[in-house]
């Protein structure tokens, strides 16, 4: 056995005799780390640096003048609209569905955790286009709605509800976990010194999961910001009016503006950079969390 | 029923649940009503001929034999990457750790028109593939690739200056591909960090080569995550429409994605027929997260079982 042992191993061994078994030699790990850094480079790394070299390519004037096109400001206002209107409804949501799923044991509640999921699943395009057979001039409502001369599909109220179904998991996604890996101890606690429910929910739990709920925030507005395919399908893409920052992204791209189509998306690829980092920051705060937890439990034990 | 769920104590139960299932009626179960309705409104037969239609069949085809392609490769270099973030230290690993999660974050319309420039054939890689370029060369006509490539159906990705990828299957692929990642990564990532190395180390002592602990050890525990991955990136991939648009050139029976079909028969106002596909594309993801969901349930029970 100790014949077939190389070199390497054995040195490794010297220095730490339970690494060498559970870690892989190096060519391995040259192999695995040049595979796998290389496919986050061509997939990831670099449509993101194409997005701004193309946007830059002729120059700041033109970056600059791509952003102050009335129809392209239009569709910055419209879609701020639209994720100032479904971000706090979707943040609500996300809080009701997690106090109730981390909190309680109920019959069905996983079948209520596939639902909350079913965006995550189901393509945009239905999204959207459920949206369209209910409202739609065709659509089951169409007709009542026509008589009362109320636009939904092709309006503003259509865009909002083709947003709200794909984003309303992720605030209650992002904070679940957490609330169900936290308990609720601290709650009861407080219930039981006589502070009302509401009390307890905003002086106890909100700061417990203050940079989860911070992040799932940010995930739904990116997202909420980014939807396409829904929005696409019920949107109607009327210029100026009904376009929000994606769907002004495709027509410009379609017209042969490219330098102004990647304009308008480096906005939205700083948004997602942004986004990154406030999980890269959230995942940080929550490891500093525990480590702190482990270390308070381990001077109490230790007396 | 009152033994199985103990007195709650904390307040606001029916509150939430009633505001959660109100809700999701609202905005989930209601216009799932309307598409069921909508869909009943035509005939059987109607029913029938839409979703069997030849180039709605062969929409399918492509959709679903690319997103399953695509979910292959990323369950290969997902996994890879996912052991790389666990187990090793290198420079950057925060940063690559942040930066597989872009898809989830980058709107499919950025991530597609970027793709569609990359791989251009006067894109920073699409030229990379002209005839005239060393690895264009390979494919270059006269080449043995050349013959061989034209006599099989792969023939459509030889263009008249080099190999086409953006406005080809190619390109949907490699787009389907970037949508998928995360979801293998971040299902495997944390049953990698779970595994104790006790079962490693326990291997080594009874005399097995790394490559055989690697093989029977490590592997059965993280099948199952693999599995789950997989198949939740091709639920993804199947529905996705925003970043394949772009770079699919969307010509009939050749790279037509079933999502587009559905949007230009409401194009069409053929509600009834958008309806019709629509319904079959959302009974493909229910059994998509049905067998994820029972992948993940056998994957516990294995776990369970072993420890």
């Amino acid at each position: 056995m100790a014949g077939i042992i190389m070199g390497a191993r054995v040195a490794a061994m010297r220095h730490h005799p339970v690494a060498a078994a559970t870690s892989d030699p190096w060519w391995v790990k040259g192999i695995v780390l040049t595979l796998g850094l290389s496919f986050v480079a061509l997939f990831l790394v670099l449509p993101t640096c194409v997005v701004f070299h193309e946007a830059f390519r002729r120059g700041f004037g033109v970056y600059q003048q791509a952003l102050q096109d009335d129809v392209t400001r239009r569709a910055i206002f419209l879609t701020l609209t639209v994720s100032a209107i479904v971000v706090p409804l979707n943040t609500i949501f996300g809080l009701a569905a997690a106090w109730c799923v981390s909190r309680f044991q109920f019959r069905g509640k996983r079948l209520l955790v596939s639902l909350i999921e079913l965006p995550l699943w189901v393509s945009p395009v239905i999204g959207g286009l459920i949206y369209v057979l209910l409202f739609g001039a065709q659509g089951i409502f169409g007709p009542w709605l026509q008589t009362y001369n109320i636009q939904i599909i092709f309006a503003l109220p259509g865009i909002v509800l083709a947003t709200l179904f794909v984003t309303f998991p992720f605030v209650a996604r992002t904070i679940i976990p957490q609330m169900e890996a936290q308990g609720y101890a601290e709650e009861e606690a407080a219930l039981t010194l006589g502070a009302s429910g509401w009390r307890t929910f905003f002086l106890i739990t909100l700061p417990k999961i203050k940079w989860s709920l911070i992040y799932g925030i940010i995930l739904c507005n990116a997202r909420s910001m980014g939807e396409f395919g829904a929005v696409s399908v019920v949107s109607g893409h009327i210029r100026g009016r009904t376009n929000t920052i994606p769907l002004q992204i495709e027509i410009l791209y379609n017209e042969y503006q490219f330098a102004a189509a990647f304009a308008v998306a480096s906005l939205l690829c700083l948004l997602a950079i942004l986004t990154l980092m406030m999980k890269t920051w959230n995942e940080w705060h929550t490891e500093k969390q525990l480590l702190l937890a482990q270390e308070a439990f381990h001077q109490e034990s230790i007396p | 029923m009152k033994r199985r769920f103990p007195h709650r104590v904390l307040p606001g139960f029916s509150l939430t649940l009633g505001y959660t299932v109100f809700y999701l009626s609202l905005i989930v179960l209601l216009p799932f009503a309307a598409l069921f309705i909508k869909s009943c409104g035509g005939t059987w037969s109607h029913f029938y001929e839409v979703v069997t239609d030849p180039r709605v069949v062969a929409s399918y085809k492509l959709s679903f034999g690319l997103a399953f392609v695509a979910a292959l490769i990323n369950g290969f270099f997902g996994v890879l990457l996912a052991w790389a973030l666990v187990r090793y230290d290198f420079p950057g690993r925060r940063l690559a750790d942040a930066l597989v999660d872009l898809p989830f974050a980058l709107p499919t319309a950025v991530a597609g028109i970027s793709l569609t420039a990359i791989y251009a054939p006067n894109g920073v890689i699409g030229s990379l593939f002209a005839y005239d370029h060393w690895l264009g060369s390979w494919f270059a006509p006269g080449t043995s690739l050349n013959v061989w490539l034209s006599a099989t159906s792969f023939a459509s990705y030889l263009g008249r200056d080099g190999l086409r990828i953006s406005f080809t299957s190619l390109g949907i692929l490699i787009a389907l591909t970037f949508i998928g990642l995360p979801f293998v990564v971040r299902t495997v990532q944390p049953v990698i960090a779970d595994l104790s190395l006790e079962y490693e180390e326990a291997a080594a002592c009874l005399g097995a080569t790394r490559w055989y602990t690697l093989r029977r050890v490590v592997l059965p525990g993280l099948l199952p995550s693999i599995l789950a991955g997989i198949t939740m990136a091709f639920g993804r991939a199947v529905g996705e429409y925003g970043s394949v648009v772009f770079i699919s050139g969307n010509m009939p029976y050749k790279t037509e994605i079933t999502p587009l079909l559905i949007i230009m028969k409401l194009e069409e106002f053929d509600y009834i027929g958008a309806a019709d596909i629509g319904l079959v594309m959302l009974a493909a993801s229910f059994g998509i997260v049905l067998l994820a969901n029972a992948i993940q349930h056998w994957g516990a029970r294995k776990l369970g079982r072993v420890s």
